[in-house]
C-alpha cells in the first residue's frame, strides 16, 4: 500500500496524505475540481441531512445521471420520423437488460420531484431571504430549465404518449394573448385585412416548427433537449453553486 | 402470489372514497387537510401518530392495488413518480413541521433554535458533508436501478396524428394546469397563469420583507409566508396533479379510484355566464348586442376585484403588512395573491351558481 501511495504517479494525482488532519482535510476538498464546489469548512447546522434533505445535491446528481445516460442514447437514436420509433422499440427488444432508458426517463422525474422539494426546503427555511434573492431567482429559473427539458425529451420516442402529451400541452400556446392565433387579441393584429397571426405564424408554430406536432418539430425538440437547454442548465448550475458560496454558503441564523 | 391470500378492498370503502373524492369535497378536503396540518402540527408530527398513519396509507395503498381499476391508474408506468411524490412529500412535511414545533417551543422559552445552537460551528466538508453527499448519492443510485430493472419504460403504438386517445394528457407534471382549464379558458390556465406563478415565484424574496426566519425552521415567525406557500404548493399545485391524473379519465370527467373509466359516461354541462345571469335573470331582458355593454358587468366584477379589493384589504386584514411592506411591495403581493385565489374562487362559483365565465367574449377568445 505504501508503495502506491509513495510512488510518483499517486503522488501526482493526490496533493495531500490521507485527510484524517486539519491540513489534508482542507487541501482534500481544495485540491480537488470537483469538491472545491464546497468551501473548506460549513455550518454544522448545515450539514444535517434533516436540515437541507440534500435535495439541491441529489438534483445535481440526476442532472449528471442525465447527461451520462442521455449520452450513451444518442448513439443508438436518430431525431428523424422514419426511424426514431423504431431505435426506441430496437433498444427494447434487442438489449439483454437494458435499463439506459428506463435510468434516463425515471431520473427524470426524480429531477422534477427533487427540484419541488428542494425549493420548498428552501422556502421552509427562509433561505431566499437576503442576501440570497438573486440565487432564489436563479433556482426559479433552473425549474423552469428542469421543466422544459422533460417536456422536450418526452416526445422524442416518437409514440402515441409522446405525440400527444406534446400536443396537449403545446396546444395551449395557441391561446397566448396577442401572438397564439387562438389568443385574446391576436384578431386585432393585422394589416389592413390580411391578419398577421395565424395558425402558421403564431407562437405555437414557432416552437413546433409546423402547424401540428411533425417532423420539424421532433427535430427540434431533440436540438433542444440534448444541447440547448441542457447548456443553459448548465450554466445557471454554475452561477447557482457558485452564489450558494458567495452569499455565505448553506443559509443558518445569524 | 400474495395477492392471492389478501382479500379484496371492500365495495363500501371504494364506493364510499370514490364519492369522497368528487373534484368539489376533494378540494374542500385538501383545504380542510392544509388548515389541519398547520393547526394540529404539534400533535400529528409526533412520532408514533405519524409513524402509524404514514404505516395505514402506505397499507391503504398497497391493499387498494387489488382494485383493477386502481392498479390500472396508479400503475401506469409514468404515474409512479406521483405516488413518489405523494409518499416523499408526506415524509419531508413531516420533517419540517416536526423541526418547526420543536424551534418554536425553543423560541417561545426564548431559548436559541436547534440551528442557531450549530450555526456558529464550523466542521470540515471533508469528511462531515462529503460522507453524507456520497452516502445519498448511491442511494439514489440503487434506487434508480432497481427501479429501471422492474419497472421498463413506456412505450405505446407509433405516433399517429389521426387516433386522438381519450383522454389526451400533458405530462404528470402539468396536470394541475391542465385540471384548472375545466375553470379557466388556455389563454388564463396555460399560459397567463402559469407566467404569473413563475413571476411570483421570482417575486417572492422582494416582496417578504419579514426578517426572522432566515436559516432555520421556524413556524411561528413566519405564519403567512408558509401558509400561502404551503397553500400554493401543496394544494393549488400538487393535489390537482393527483386530481388531473388519477380522477380525471374520458372526456376529462370524473372518476373515483376505483371507478371503471366508462367512455360514454354523461355529464350535462348546464353552466351560465355572467352576462346571461345579469340581463337575462335579474334584468330580465335580452343580451344587448353590443359586445362591451354586454359584458360590462363582469368588466365590473374583474376591476373591482383587483383595484377595490387591495385597499379594502389593507385597511381590514394587511393593516401591519401595508405599513411593512410599503405601497409597490403591498401591491405586487396583493396582486400575486388576488391571482392565486382566482381559482379556488372560480371553482367555488363553478360549484354553487354553475357559473362559465365572468367575461364571456368567445368572439375574440376573451374568456375569463
Amino acid at each position: 500500500m505504501k508503495l502506491i501511495t509513495d510512488s510518483q504517479i499517486w503522488k501526482s494525482i493526490f496533493r495531500h496524505k490521507y485527510p484524517d488532519n486539519s491540513r489534508d482535510q482542507a487541501l482534500a476538498v481544495l485540491s480537488n475540481v470537483f469538491l472545491h464546489l464546497h468551501p473548506i469548512k460549513v455550518r454544522k447546522s448545515g450539514v444535517r441531512m434533516s436540515f437541507t434533505w440534500c435535495m439541491g445535491g441529489l438534483t445535481f446528481f440526476l442532472f449528471l445521471v442525465e447527461t451520462i445516460t442521455g449520452v450513451l442514447l444518442m448513439f443508438y437514436y436518430r431525431p428523424v420520423v422514419e426511424y426514431a420509433y423504431n431505435d426506441i422499440k430496437a433498444l427494447r427488444d434487442h438489449v439483454p437488460i437494458g435499463i439506459m432508458r428506463e435510468l434516463h426517463r425515471w431520473g427524470a422525474h426524480l429531477m422534477v420531484i427533487t427540484v419541488w422539494l428542494h425549493m420548498l426546503r428552501v422556502f421552509l427555511t427562509g433561505s431566499y431571504k437576503p442576501p440570497r434573492e438573486f440565487n432564489w431567482n436563479v433556482g426559479v429559473i433552473l425549474l423552469v430549465l428542469t421543466l422544459l427539458l422533460s417536456f422536450t425529451g418526452y416526445l422524442l420516442p416518437w409514440d402515441q404518449l409522446a405525440i400527444w402529451a406534446i400536443t396537449v400541452g403545446t396546444n395551449m400556446a395557441r391561446a397566448t394573448p396577442l401572438m397564439g392565433h387562438e389568443g385574446p387579441g391576436a384578431a386585432f393584429i393585422q394589416l389592413g385585412d390580411v391578419s398577421l397571426v395565424t395558425a402558421g405564424s403564431d407562437v405555437r408554430f414557432g416552437l413546433l416548427g409546423s402547424k401540428t406536432v411533425g417532423a420539424a418539430t421532433l427535430l427540434r425538440f431533440y436540438v433542444l433537449h440534448c444541447i440547448a437547454v441542457p447548456l443553459g442548465a448548465g450554466l445557471l448550475i454554475a452561477v447557482h453553486f457558485w452564489r450558494v458560496r458567495k452569499d455565505g454558503g448553506i443559509s443558518g441564523p445569524m | 402470489m400474495l395477492a392471492f391470500y389478501v382479500p379484496n378492498l371492500p365495495e363500501f370503502i371504494k364506493n364510499f372514497i370514490d364519492g369522497l373524492l368528487e373534484p368539489t369535497t376533494y378540494f374542500i378536503l385538501s383545504v380542510v387537510g392544509l388548515w389541519a396540518m398547520i393547526q394540529f402540527r404539534a400533535v400529528w408530527t409526533r412520532g408514533w401518530f405519524i409513524g402509524s398513519a404514514f404505516g395505514l396509507a402506505v397499507v391503504f395503498y398497497f391493499w387498494s392495488l387489488t382494485d383493477e381499476n386502481f392498479k390500472l391508474i396508479v400503475g401506469k408506468p409514468d404515474n409512479v413518480p406521483i405516488s413518489i411524490l405523494f409518499f416523499s412529500l408526506a415524509f419531508f412535511l413531516w420533517v419540517a413541521f416536526r423541526k418547526m414545533v420543536i424551534n418554536d417551543r425553543l423560541l417561545d422559552k426564548g431559548l436559541p433554535t436547534f440551528e442557531h445552537r450549530e450555526s456558529n460551528r464550523r466542521v470540515y466538508c471533508w469528511p462531515d458533508r462529503v460522507d453524507t453527499e456520497f452516502l445519498v448519492l448511491i442511494l439514489c443510485t440503487v434506487l434508480l436501478l432497481v427501479w429501471a430493472y422492474y419497472l421498463k419504460a413506456p412505450l405505446e403504438e407509433p405516433a399517429s396524428l389521426v387516433k386522438t386517445p381519450n383522454p389526451s394528457k400533458a405530462p404528470w407534471y402539468f396536470l394541475g394546469l391542465q385540471e384548472m382549464l375545466v375553470y379557466y379558458d388556455p389563454w388564463l390556465a396555460g399560459v397567463v397563469f402559469p407566467t404569473f406563478i413563475l413571476n411570483g415565484l421570482m417575486a417572492i424574496p422582494y416582496i417578504d420583507m419579514n426578517p426572522k426566519g432566515c436559516g432555520y425552521y421556524t413556524f411561528k415567525e413566519r405564519r403567512f409566508a408558509i401558509s400561502t406557500f404551503l397553500f400554493g404548493f401543496v394544494v393549488l399545485w400538487v393535489t390537482l396533479i393527483i386530481l388531473g391524473t388519477f380522477l380525471r379519465g374520458p372526456n376529462w370527467n370524473f372518476f373515483g379510484p376505483y371507478a371503471y373509466w366508462d367512455p360514454h359516461k354523461v355529464v350535462s354541462l348546464n353552466n351560465v355566464n355572467l352576462s346571461e345571469y345579469f340581463y337575462l335573470v335579474w334584468l330580465g331582458r335580452a343580451l344587448p348586442v353590443n359586445i362591451l355593454l354586454r359584458e360590462l358587468p363582469g368588466f365590473i366584477v374583474i376591476i373591482a376585484y383587483f383595484s377595490v379589493l387591495p385597499p379594502l384589504l389593507a385597511n381590514l386584514f394587511f393593516r401591519k403588512f401595508y405599513k411593512d411592506l410599503g405601497f409597490i411591495r403591498y401591491q405586487t403581493m396583493i396582486f400575486f395573491l388576488l391571482c392565486m385565489a382566482a381559482l379556488p374562487l372560480k371553482m367555488v362559483l363553478r360549484w354553487t351558481v354553475n357559473l362559465k365565465y365572468i367575461v364571456a367574449i368567445p368572439e375574440y377568445f376573451f374568456n375569463i
